[in-house]
């Protein structure tokens, strides 16, 4: 690890002042992509601007008929809230299954979601469910939000406050995970919301998370996993790599978008 | 845990031996537990101390370059470095390469090829990770930022990989003056001749090609050294993660030239090995080298990254086998040709591991009349292959293991009735093999019927008629492994008592986490009676233990245990003559019951730790004893001894992913008597998820341009807790070697040799409708999801 000053700013507005202020700065949430890169000094940035200590960032609340979970939140609280469980358990289910226990006690979905890892679990979710990802500045659709590998709709100074997603009819997520890194191989996160039907792959797209709308429209007629045998997600533009060939994941992306479909439907 | 089967080929147990009491063959927990779990180990990264020099490795980048210049003034002038060095150095010290101790020669009798392995590269890199400049810094950082400021101009060279290629006349050399062609060496053993008419007249003759996949050891603490320079005495002293001090005492002295007495070798705790610490590696002597030019204190622990391209690999072969059978089934010969791949330098034990271990164990526990085995060994631009848990057992049972399924198949057999019909049968033992090992005790028909027992093989077809309900295949897989305990064959103990009655053990070997530390104590409370909190124990220290063989090849409790066990025989027949004269009794007269001496056939005694006491107080000893009870034994084994058992495991693949699940795995091991069952255990099971891990998961990759692919826990997947299956364990005590005294047959390994087999022969039973016949490990998902698809296409 390279030298760099640590700031630990109190408010949303000293940490946006601080990214404004210093180029190159970068924000650290739960750290768990960014110190790692750090210690194998293949990054260095010259600030660091802890989020740990500024208010209002974490936590868990209903707001009307929408489910609201502060950027700062850990995986691990959002696997274990009761209000997540009984809102959206599919999405309580996403949080249990992210890495191991110490990446889901410090790893947080603000700091996911800002990185847009392509092989991550969140992006589904809020994709599928149709979150909205609020910033210091503004609200943004997931659909705006998320913009390739590694890339967000997040301007330099703007930080992730808090995402609230739409409660669902229905959702389920199914994971297939990386023997090696337990990041998605392929993730398929199904949820059948009241006016729309949301089908989001992470972990196979060569350009990051997407949604397959030739899976939503044939759920929308009938949200039943027969509704999608004969069709399939072809392997062009899905990532090869050593850990599966493109044909193996668009393969899987079948798959598993029908078991979510038969989870989602208590089957 | 320990149920007795009936007694077959036993030794009957003295009912009056003192091993049969106070606490050996109980599950005490391990002594050095608490000490691991609080963090109060000792581990290399942990030794501090004020001044002490940080040294890092700067790795070559490239499979094959050649070094045109190594520009280091800059680095040299970087805040807080103290020196760098270069292959120049070493050089200038007059070295050449690391010593090495070929225990083999080639098929014509001519010598190995031992081609240089410097300190640091000599005007060119073999493989990525290969050591090209040192820094010695006053902080590990400091050393670090140097490392970037070095300059290398590398002259990229063709590389190559794969160890068939590199036999390729068209292949780039490693070694154009030392090893033509790649060659390493071509070594052979076992009548070919014989071999080769006895298939030629076989019924049936099965042809198996398959692939030892190659693994990274991953010992959860890195291999690391601090070095350190006595100005009094000019004296230096290596201590750290290591599995054998006095293996690398000697080594290190052959190649500085130094008298031994000059190097100190200790080890306290090593956060695991497997094998990859065993090897004297470039590090090793950089360290040295530069403590007694420097004569500072000087730390290295290797980095995870590092540790991916340098800790010595294991396995990687490519063989075929040809199992020879007659008409009923009955196995009349073996023949195995082996290409191996040892990397791109010959490591301390690289030419060891694929050939003599192998073929120790070669035809398992069955009755072949005939076998053969050659093996080519070539070098690569890939990281040194040495030994690894099983060390050239876990291929040699691996290939036999997954013939004798396939000939099953073939001939329409099944699996278990084959083996049974070619187990060594009871009445057979002692068994001279083709090869020339005595196999000296077993009983592995009973194991094997009680391990199928176990694992409920009668409903199994009911379990796979249930699998197919929803989409799944199961399989079972049986795999009956033959180990031979090995390794330098001595080792020494001492027990030196004080006057408060309490002990210190010290033993040459060593322990890298397996509970020796319990082991050892158990077998000496046992003699003495006295509680095992009133021994502590010593290991490994050229300067403080006696000698020892160090850690590998399950060889430590016999040897080091049986070192122990004779130093506490020792020590009681000394104590007898004080008793006999405390006592006013004649020796001959004075019976021992562990803790108390008695006159026999009265109830005048003294307790044992009186006459510890009385042994320190000169007015009351004979006028003949010397005061003190302080003794040292040492044991050569008498005889390799042959743990086996029968691993069985049950595995269910997902048709739709190609996931396999391991349903059920049970084993029944015969490693003879057992001091602890429950150390036993922890190493049983160890050993069997690192066969799984190699079995479905651990692919090491280099690419065509010779970068490891699978160099980070991202891309390289060692099996985890939730992918592993519930172990039944059941140890046979019914055979135990009458090679030592405690009976006792190595138990490390066996996990690791009996898993592999046992796992892919379960995966394809399950596949077996879709035509497969054989994989190559790892089975991967996709792997498995291709064959399936395959079929269907």
């Amino acid at each position: 690890m390279y030298e760099f000053k640590f700031h630990r700013p109190a408010t949303v507005r000293q940490a946006a002042n601080l990214l404004a202020k210093n180029e190159d700065a970068k924000l650290v949430a739960g750290g768990h992509t960014l110190i790692p890169v750090m210690k194998q000094r293949l990054a260095s940035p010259p600030h660091l601007v802890d989020l740990s200590k500024v208010e209002n960032l974490s936590g868990i609340e209903m707001k009307g008929r929408a489910l609201s979970i502060g950027a700062m939140t850990t995986h691990a609280d959002v696997a274990g809230s009761p209000i997540v469980g009984e809102a959206i358990p599919a999405l309580a289910y996403l949080a249990g299954v992210i890495g191991d226990p110490a990446v889901r006690h410090r790893g947080t979905i603000g700091g996911s979601l800002a990185n847009n890892d392509p092989t991550a679990d969140y992006p589904a979710a809020c994709l599928a469910l149709g979150a909205t990802i609020v910033t210091n500045k503004r609200r943004l659709k997931a659909e705006e939000f998320f913009a390739g590998l590694f890339t967000t709709a997040l301007e330099s100074d703007e930080i992730i406050t808090r995402v609230t997603f739409p409660l669902p009819k229905k959702a389920a997520y199914v994971k297939f995970r990386n023997q090696a890194s337990r990041y998605a191989l392929v993730g398929v996160f199904v949820a059948r919301r009241p006016s729309d039907v949301g089908v989001a792959v992470t972990g196979a797209g060569a350009d990051g998370v997407f949604r397959v709308t030739a899976f939503e429209e044939a759920l929308k007629k009938r949200f039943a996993s027969k509704a999608l045998e004969g069709l399939s997600v072809p392997a062009d533009g899905l990532n090869a790599d050593i850990h599966g060939s493109a044909e193996y994941r668009a393969h899987l992306i079948g798959v598993l978008a029908a078991r979510a479909v038969d989870a989602a439907n208590g089957k | 845990m320990q149920t007795k089967i009936e007694a077959l080929a036993a030794e009957p147990v003295d009912p009056a031996d003192a091993l049969a009491k106070f606490g050996v063959g109980q599950p005490m927990r391990r002594i050095e537990d608490r000490r691991f779990i609080t963090g109060a180990g000792l581990y290399t990264d942990d030794e501090r101390e004020p001044g002490m020099l940080h040294a890092a490795f700067l790795r070559s980048p490239h499979a094959h370059a050649g070094i045109r210049s190594v520009d280091v003034a800059a680095a040299a002038a970087a805040p807080g470095v103290v020196a760098v060095f270069t292959g120049a150095d070493w050089q200038a010290a007059g070295l050449t390469g690391l010593p090495l101790r070929p225990t083999i020669k080639q098929a014509d009798g001519s010598p190995i090829a031992t081609p240089p392995r410097p300190g640091l590269a000599v005007g060119r890199v073999r493989h990525v990770g290969d050591c090209v400049a040192l820094v010695v810094a006053k902080t590990a950082r400091a050393a670090l930022d140097a490392l970037e400021l070095i300059a290398v101009d590398y002259a990229p060279l063709p590389c190559v990989v794969d160890a068939r290629e590199a036999l390729q006349t068209t292949a780039p050399a490693l070694w154009p003056d030392h090893a033509p062609g790649n060659l390493g060496f071509l070594w052979r053993v076992g009548d070919a001749d014989k071999t080769a008419g006895a298939l030629a007249s076989a019924a049936h003759v099965v042809t198996l090609d398959l692939v030892n996949n190659r693994l990274v050891p991953n010992s959860m603490e890195p291999r690391g050294v601090v070095v350190r320079h006595d100005a009094a005495t000019g004296r230096v002293t290596l201590s750290g993660s290591i599995q054998n001090p006095f293996g690398f005492q000697s080594l290190l002295c052959e190649l500085f030239g130094w008298p031994k007495d000059k190097l100190r070798c200790r080890a306290d705790d090593v956060g695991g090995g497997f094998g990859c610490k065993n090897q004297l590696q470039p590090e090793h002597a950089m360290m040295v080298l530069v403590c007694e030019k420097l004569k500072r204190t000087v730390k290295w622990v290797n980095d995870r990254s590092g540790s991916f391209v340098s800790d010595a690999h294991a396995r990687d072969l490519s063989t075929t086998v040809r199992l020879g059978l007659d008409a009923s089934g009955r196995f009349v010969a073996l023949a195995v040709e082996t290409v191996a791949n040892l990397g791109a330098y010959m490591s301390t034990n690289g030419a060891l591991i694929p050939t003599l271990p192998t073929a120790a164990v070669l035809g398992g526990a069955y009755t072949i009349p005939a076998i053969s085995m050659q093996v080519h060994a070539a070098f690569t631009n890939t990281v040194p292959v040495d030994a690894y848990r099983g060390a050239g057992r876990p291929e040699a049972i691996y290939l036999l293991e997954r013939t004798i399924d396939v000939a099953a198949r073939q001939l329409g057999i099944p699996a278990a009735r084959l083996r049974r019909k070619n187990l060594i049968r009871p009445a057979q033992l002692p068994y001279r093999t083709a090869l020339g090992r005595d196999i000296d005790s077993g009983a592995f028909e009973t194991v094997l019927t009680r391990a199928l027992e176990l694992a409920d093989e009668k409903g199994f077809a009911k379990r796979a008629a249930l699998a197919k309900k929803h989409n799944a295949r199961r399989g079972l897989g049986i795999a009956y492994y033959l180990e031979a305990t090995l390794g330098p064959p001595a080792d020494s103990a001492r027990i030196a008592f004080a006057p408060d009655g309490s002990a210190v053990i010290s033993v040459g070997t060593q322990s890298n986490g397996q509970g020796h530390e319990t082991s050892f104590t158990q077998i000496a409370a046992a003699q003495f009676g006295i509680a095992p909190d009133a021994i502590a124990y010593r290991q490994a220290d050229t300067d403080i233990t006696p000698e020892g063989g160090g850690h590998g090849g399950s060889r430590s409790l016999q040897l080091g245990g049986t070192a122990v066990l004779l130093a506490a025989r020792q020590i009681i027949a000394k104590g007898k003559r004080i008793a006999a004269h405390l006592l006013e009794a004649g020796e001959a007269d004075i019976e021992y019951r562990p803790g108390r001496y008695a006159i026999a056939g009265t109830d005048r005694g003294v307790s044992f730790t009186e006459v510890v006491t009385a042994s320190f107080d000169p007015a009351r000893l004979g006028p003949d004893m010397a005061p003190g009870l302080d003794e040292t034994a040492r044991y050569e084994r008498e005889g390799f001894n042959y743990p086996n058992g029968a691993h069985v495991c049950e595995i269910e693949v997902d048709l739709a992913t190609g996931i396999p699940r391991i349903v059920n795995y049970v084993v029944v091991d015969d490693f003879g008597r057992i001091i602890n069952p429950l150390i036993v255990r922890g190493q049983v099971t160890g050993g069997i998820v690192q066969g799984i891990g190699q079995a479905l998961y651990e692919d090491t990759r280099y690419d065509a341009s010779g970068q490891l692919v699978t160099a980070s826990f991202m891309d390289y997947s060692l099996p985890r807790a939730d992918d592993l299956p519930p172990i039944t364990l059941e140890l046979f005590q019914d055979a135990p070697t009458r090679t030592n005294p405690l009976g006792a047959k190595g138990c490390g390994e066996a996990g690791a040799t009996g898993a592999p087999p046992a796992v892919v022969n379960a995966v394809v039973d399950a596949l077996e409708e879709f035509g497969v016949v054989h994989l190559d490990m790892p089975l991967t998902r996709e792997k498995l999801w291709s064959a399936i698809q395959g079929a269907k296409r």
